[in-house]
């Protein structure tokens, strides 16, 4: 199987390990991740605004490009995810925003949102099956004690992102039970880290790290994943707990046994 | 030519408002066949009427129009006069110009426009209009109760009292219904099992009642006053009539740990059980998919120790067929699942619980025998935190738009009793309003503010976070501090939204009953006829109509009782004389009508024709005028136009259209 | 049409919500994680929007410190999305009044060896033109 694949500018600089476990883990999966040519940043925060426009293009010319190519659009980022699949709902709606991207982009055929966009764990939930991920692990996580944080990307808003229960959510957990390690359900997992406010409010971010990692080390987790490199750099810079984080691809490849070639990098 | 008289009604403001009647009185006297145009301030009045049949005499109308409110309104008021007067009822048309008109425009001009065409459709109309003899049909003394509650208790009690056979039909073993899972009942705090168990008593002791428990509604044919109904009695496994009731069985039963329905599941049953101590009839049913026997084929210990030899596992379903005059709907309610609130950690949390599981647990019949506990750790909660309108009153698809009415109350009752009885527990109650509309309501909400000391915050709970020693850390608003709260409790409770059993759907369409969007049965007339159903002879009684209390409910199932008493005390009915007719010289025998038909009321005959001298046996339709409702989906269907509607006639309604494009 | 229901018009336009489907029940400032730091709540900006009182919400901190976490979005019973409405203020002060929250002279030391490119295109995004 072959995706369509939108890395984002940060999976190329600094959140390098978050993309090479991605590409291994898939290589070991049997599914390959074509990335896009030509992609643009998605400018890290999808515009709310009813009238933004221009701000949203980039996007389109993504979900275009997969659309050209019969593949569905796959992202790692959770920042790229939220923006792709709400810019992509949209486009699915059909109004205003639809119509004026439309003619300012004079695609060969109008786009309206036929791409399905996929969070990489979304791939390995629906297409590949925790059931077969826990047949293909190699080196099971047993013993280790791993709290998921969500944060909001992924979950909000529910009703457009139809990723999970966004007030309890299970992926994450799912993906840590088939790698062999036991989840660590935690209230906090689904608050907000702060992630986008951490450049000039340094010290509200770090209340909230506290709260989220403080939360899920009493809950007894002794390693905490992400699937975003803010809320990863906002954990790690403003969060106080001696609490680690790591992509959550990191601990899929390291139970597939490819952990190894990707780190060199 | 029809000799027409022409009134149109001012009702007041409501249609002179917008309606130039002036206007429509000189327009409408310029019609064909009009003799006679006036207006008045309330046609419907007993001075507007008198005006109807004095000119009626005077002029000797053969027709009649009144042009004022939906027929629905006044069109029986009006077809009454005319026959005081001498003239055959169906002769008088309605041109509606109030609902149709006068309230839904502004501008008089362009009201008034409409309103002298939608006269003229009518008074073309009844050019064409013949005179319609009402049939009658017969009325069947009995009726029928869907669901055993306190609603359809109470309704059953009222119609047999009247001296009428009722049959009761319960979905679960026992009746008693959400009543009987209460603990203590607002405003008087009085035991909801010691009143409710005497009116389940007496409806099952009462010899012109008949109990279907472990029952459903499969199928309804006919209609007012002659309804057919199949009721399915789903194999109990156990006879009615050999059981004694001992509970040896219940005891003795292997398989125990079911969740009990009774206890919402906070506790467990065996398989083959009684609901709950009072139930009625006293009788187990095994349920079979907890069943070893029924499982594997190996146990039977229930038939072992039954003296009575009641055990009968080979028992099937049965099907009774049973006639009926009237039916009563009384489906109740159910509470939403909260699923989709997980911001409140109801499927996280053990110690987070709805508002009738702690019911359950402050009952003494309940799963901790009446002590109220931690579901998780057996510990007595010593802050307890109540969250209000959960699911009620949303606009997005998660819960309800309405206001679920009974939570307020309840609430304030739940936390005055706590408060009584373990003084020593504080107790918050998150609140957006506090409604306490009724008798001794607000009295009632005060008393537990004032004498008990339950701490009442403006405000929703925005999330409940459960906490690594077991306690929950709640987060709120206070409104009217401007503050966010975040306080620890051990136990919260959520009102959860209450929404009518799903089952209604399914029985609604049976009944050919109309629901609104939230599955709540509609009533004739919100105001004026609020325990009727728009199809004739189906009677609503309790939350299945709309959320409401113990003492609403009560009140409804006897309202909806009378109505019911009403129409089984009459011997005859007189039937819709505007039925389907078929001409038999048109008729080329495809049976399209028959097929579309859903009263069943076509059947096909061979019969000897006279066509234009032309004698041959053709296969026609024939319409049963007594089964026919008028609907009038055979006309539409018929390709040949050989079926045709009386007093709605193809003729009459492009006369109509005609008019109206004039 | 004063400026001020105007401003409210715009705010109701960008943000394609009704605040008046507000049933005043504070949901969203319960769960706001930035609630301390607000000097206008969440559930009162959807008043000052209702009362066309634009030029408070204009001067406010509350436009800065939203965290477009989305989570009183998620759990408005109203569906009114407070910090949809939020985030249509902000933009209004910047497209009509050129505000930035961020200067680009002043970046440099808000950066370090880890910061992501996604929080400083976002920062730009969210806080000025």
């Amino acid at each position: 199987m072959k995706y369509s694949y939108y890395p984002g500018c940060t999976l190329k600089n600094k959140a390098k390990d978050l993309d090479a476990y991605a590409r291994r883990s898939a290589e070991a999966l049997g599914f390959e991740l074509e990335e896009i040519e030509n992609w643009q940043c998605c400018g890290g925060v999808y515009p709310q605004g009813q009238d933004e426009i221009a701000t949203k293009l980039s996007s389109v010319r993504a979900l275009n490009d997969a659309k050209e190519k019969e593949q569905d659009l796959v992202t790692v980022c959770s920042a790229c995810h939220h923006v792709l699949k709400r810019v992509n709902d949209d486009m699915q709606q059909g109004g205003d925003i639809c119509t004026r991207a439309n003619n300012y982009l004079k695609l060969e055929e109008a786009y309206t949102g036929e791409t399905k966009v996929l969070h990489f764990l979304e791939v390995l939930r629906d297409r590949v099956g925790f059931d077969e991920i826990r047949k293909q692990v190699k080196k099971p996580l047993t013993g280790k004690k791993i709290a998921a944080y969500y944060g909001c990307l992924l979950l909000r808003p529910g009703k457009v992102m139809q990723f999970d229960d966004p007030e309890n959510p299970r992926i994450m957990e799912d993906l840590i039970r088939a790698l062999g390690a036991e989840p660590v359900i935690y209230p906090y997992r689904n608050e907000c880290c702060g992630g986008y406010i951490s450049l000039k409010e340094k010290e509200m971010a770090a209340g909230m790290c506290e709260n989220i990692a403080g939360s899920a080390a009493g809950f007894g987790a002794d390693l905490m994943i992400t699937a975003c490199p803010l809320c990863m750099y906002n954990l790690k810079k403003n969060g106080k707990q001696d609490l680690p984080v790591v992509y959550f691809t990191e601990i899929l490849a390291e139970a597939l046994g490819v952990k190894e070639e990707g780190a060199e990098e | 030519m029809q000799k027409i008289g022409v009134f149109v009604c001012h009702c007041g403001t409501n249609i002179a408002g917008t309606v130039d009647v002036k206007k429509v009185v000189e327009m409408a006297a310029k019609e064909p066949g009009v003799v006679h145009a006036e207006d008045y301030q309330y046609m419907c009045s007993e001075a507007g009427q008198s005006k109807i049949i004095a000119a009626i005499q005077e002029k000797g109308l053969t027709g009649v129009v009144v042009c004022s409110c939906s027929p629905r309104m006044h069109e029986a008021t009006f077809r009454k006069a005319a026959e005081k007067a001498g003239l055959n009822p169906y002769m008088v048309e309605i041109a509606n110009i109030r609902e149709h008109c006068s309230w839904i425009h502004k501008d008089m001009q362009e009201a008034t426009e409409k309103a002298v065409i939608l006269a003229r459709a009518a008074i073309a109309k009844v050019n064409l209009n013949a005179p319609l003899k009402a049939g009658e049909s017969r009325v069947t003394k009995r009726a029928l109760v869907i669901g055993g509650g306190i609603a359809g208790i109470q309704s059953a009690l009222d119609i047999a009292d009247a001296g009428y056979e009722v049959d009761i039909v319960e979905k679960t073993p026992s009746i008693g219904g959400r009543m009987s899972q209460l603990d203590k009942t607002f405003p008087t705090l009085d035991c909801s099992a010691c009143i409710l168990t005497p009116k389940m008593v007496e409806a099952a002791a009462h010899e012109k009642i008949h109990i279907y428990t472990f029952s459903e509604v499969e199928k309804v044919s006919g209609f007012v006053g002659d309804f057919t109904v199949d009721i399915r009695k789903k194999a109990r496994s156990v006879d009615m009539d050999k059981c004694t009731g001992c509970g040896v069985c219940s005891e003795k039963c292997p398989s125990k740990k079911n969740p009990s329905e009774f206890n919402r599941g906070l506790g467990n049953r065996s398989a083959i059980y009684i609901p709950f101590a009072q139930a009625i009839p006293n009788v187990p049913v095994i349920d079979r998919e907890q069943c070893i026997k029924f499982k594997t084929g190996k146990c039977g210990a229930c038939s072992k120790v039954c003296q009575a030899g009641a055990i009968d596992y080979e028992q099937q379903d049965e099907i009774v067929t049973q006639k009926y005059g009237a039916i009563v709907v009384a489906t109740g309610f159910d509470m939403i699942k909260l699923d989709k609130y997980d911001e409140y950690a109801y499927s996280q949390s053990k110690d987070v619980i709805t508002s009738l599981e702690l019911e359950r647990l402050m009952n003494a019949a309940g799963p901790t025998g009446g002590h109220l506990e931690r579901l998780s750790d057996g510990r007595a909660p010593k802050n307890i935190v109540f969250v209000q309108c959960v699911g009620s009153r949303c606009a997005d698809e998660r819960g309800k738009s309405y206001c679920s009415k009974i939570c307020c109350m309840y609430t304030a009752k739940h936390a005055m009793l706590i408060r009584d009885k373990y003084p020593d527990t504080n107790v918050t109650v998150f609140y957006i309003d506090v409604r306490t509309p009724g008798k001794n309501f607000d009295e009632f909400y005060r008393r537990a503010v004032e004498d008990y000391g339950v701490n009442y915050v403006k405000g929703q709970v925005g999330k409940v976070l459960p906490q690594p020693d077991g306690s929950l850390l709640v987060q709120a608003s206070d409104l009217l501090d401007n503050r966010q709260i975040k306080m620890e409790a051990d136990l919260v409770v959520l009102a959860a939204a209450i929404e009518p059993n799903p089952d209604v759907r399914r029985i609604a369409t049976m009944l050919t009953a109309s629901i609104d969007t939230n599955n709540f049965l509609t009533e004739a007339h919100a105001k004026l006829r609020p325990v009727e159903s728009p199809t004739a002879g189906i009677f609503l009684s309790g939350v299945c109509q709309g959320p409401k209390d113990i003492p609403e409910t009560v009140a409804q199932a006897g309202a909806a009782a009378v109505k019911a008493i009403g129409l089984l005390a009459k011997d005859k009915l007189l039937t819709n004389p505007c039925t389907a007719q078929s001409d038999e010289l048109l008729c080329n025998g495809c049976s399209q009508c028959a097929n579309v038909c859903p009263y069943g009321a076509i059947s096909y005959e061979e019969k000897l024709v006279n066509d234009h001298g032309i004698r041959e046996t053709r296969r026609v339709a024939v319409v049963n005028n007594a089964l026919c409702q008028g609907c009038g989906a055979c006309t539409v269907t018929c390709p040949s136009g050989a079926m045709d509607l009386q007093g709605f006639s193809n003729r009459q309604i492009i006369s109509e259209v005609d008019a109206i494009c004039r | 049409m004063t400026n001020s229901r105007r401003q409210a018009e715009k705010i109701r336009e960008i943000s394609g919500t009704n605040p008046l489907k507000c049933m005043k029940c504070g949901k969203c400032s319960a769960v706001c994680p930035a609630f301390d730091e607000m000097d206008i709540k969440p559930h009162q900006f959807v008043s000052y929007v209702q009362r066309e009182e634009i030029e408070a919400l204009a001067e406010s901190k509350s436009l800065w410190k939203c965290l477009s976490c989305f989570a009183c979005v998620e759990r408005c019973p109203r569906d009114v999305k407070p910090g949809v409405i939020i985030d249509a203020a902000r933009q209004l002060v910047i497209r009509q009044r050129g505000a930035a929250y961020l200067k680009a002279d002043e970046v440099p030391e808000l950066l370090d060896e880890e910061t992501p490119q996604q929080l400083l295109v976002s920062a730009f995004r969210r806080y000025r033109r």
